[in-house]
């Protein structure tokens, strides 16, 4: 056998079992030949038989439920369940940027273009209803993710947006309006956090409720009127908060609500 | 039908993934984002052809992807918290002598070649099809990577005498 024509390529395959019944038979006389490389050969074929005992047994493990699913093409149950791990990673972080772009720059939008000279309006903060508006627009659309902490959880809601806020805020009960919470969120206002209660009726129209600690003036007020596009909005100032109900609906619709809301208010 | 042949591969993705990755959770999201990408370009699979195949090359390139990526670095939180070093274990070999731990050493391109001949059994020609590379670089890096491999499991220093091959 000519031993200058065994190559490393040879060599590997070999190993592998890829040699034609000739060229295996040439191989092994070189080996033979060669105890160098035939122990290479032998320390190859154990490391690939090691490499087989250490990971074989992943095959067996049972499937994780998020891979499982995906084993059919995922409908819209399947990726909201398989969505969910993956939103925990990263897309919430984005999802949360790309909304606090937006919040800010429709309030830049509704600031630039207002009645208010540009020069004042930077210093100036902008009214408590057309705040309520803007997180009202960027928020109730949302279908995926439209509250921070859904009503199942009410109770961690309002422990933790009290906390926030630093004083009680409770989210009145619409039920018997057709409105049932869907659950909250905390957002900037001017100096300091604001809470949004979302509420939805059976054909999914959308209803917030924006509750500010800011108002230092203490000046109470009764309901006012407001109407930023398509969203109508009641507010009302009450000690140092300010309330906002806000949705697409209807003035007199909304006044209602307006007026059940603030009845479960505690009036200091 | 489709279905049944793509969860067949699931385990054998897994793995790969695996033993390519060293992380559990790390490999399980790698093998999700893969399926994940294999059914939006479903209609690029031609019935009749190698779903095997077409899974680990779907993979490759996402891996790829991945470390083109600048990323942070995250750690597991779930394993491997108490892996403090205590002494210098560079030169130590004891550590090393874990396969596992050696196969990390590894250049990624390396470890690829040397897991799909080793686990998957793919043909020399098969795994170039996968990686979009030229079977003499297939060759070239199971030839290496098996050495290296070994020098490291054997915690001899590096050689560089190999033959070089075509």
């Amino acid at each position: 056998m000519n031993q200058l024509q065994i190559t490393e390529a040879d060599l590997q395959a070999y190993v592998d079992g890829a040699l034609t019944d000739a060229r295996r038979g040439e191989v092994e006389d070189y080996l033979a030949a060669q105890p160098d490389e035939a122990e290479r050969v032998r320390a190859y074929l154990t490391q690939k038989q090691a490499l087989r005992s250490l990971f074989n047994p992943v095959l067996d493990e049972p499937l994780p439920e998020n891979l499982s699913v995906l084993a059919s093409p995922p409908s819209a149950t399947a990726v909201d369940r398989l969505r969910k791990p993956l939103l925990a990673r990263w897309s919430l972080q984005r999802i949360a940027a790309s909304l606090l772009i937006a919040l800010v720059s429709g309030l830049a939008g509704w600031l630039v273009h207002d009645r208010y000279p540009p020069a004042e309006s930077l210093a100036r903060t902008s009214p408590l209803p057309r705040r309520a508006a803007v997180a009202h627009a960027v928020f109730s659309p949302d279908v995926r993710r439209p509250v921070e902490v859904s009503a199942e959880h009410e109770d961690q809601l309002v422990a933790w947006l009290s906390k926030r806020l630093g004083t009680p805020v409770r989210p009145p009960k619409l039920g018997a309006l057709g409105y049932e919470l869907i659950g909250g969120r905390l957002l900037p206002g001017n100096v300091g956090p604001v809470a949004q209660f979302m509420y939805q009726d059976a054909s999914g129209q959308r209803l917030t409720l924006y509750v500010s600690t800011e108002n230092a003036a203490n000046q109470d007020t009764a309901f006012r009127f407001a109407q930023e596009g398509p969203v109508n909005v009641f507010y009302w100032i009450d000690g140092k908060f300010g309330y906002a109900l806000s949705a697409g609906i209807d003035k007199s619709k909304l006044a209602l609500v307006a007026t059940a809301v603030y009845d479960q208010i505690d009036h200091k | 039908m489709e279905s049944h042949a793509i969860l067949a591969e699931i385990p054998r993705l897994r793995r790969y993934a695996r033993a390519l990755l060293g992380d559990r959770a790390a490999a399980d999201d790698l093998v999700q984002d893969t399926l994940e990408r294999a059914w939006s370009r479903f209609h690029q699979w031609q019935a009749g052809s190698d779903m095997r195949a077409w899974l680990f090359g779907i993979m490759h390139n996402l891996r790829v992807d991945q470390l083109r990526r600048p990323r942070l670095p995250t750690h597991s939180i779930d394993e491997d918290d108490s892996d403090v070093p205590t002494r210098a274990t560079q030169n130590d070999g004891l550590e090393l002598r874990d396969l596992a731990s050696a196969l990390g050493h590894l250049p990624d391109e390396q470890r690829e070649v040397l897991l799909l001949v080793a686990l998957e059994e793919m043909s020399y020609a098969d795994i170039a099809a996968t990686l979009d590379i030229p079977i003499g670089t297939v060759m070239s890096r199971l030839s290496r990577g098996r050495e290296r491999l070994r020098s490291i499991m054997e915690g001899q220093p590096q050689t560089a005498n190999l033959k070089v091959v075509r």
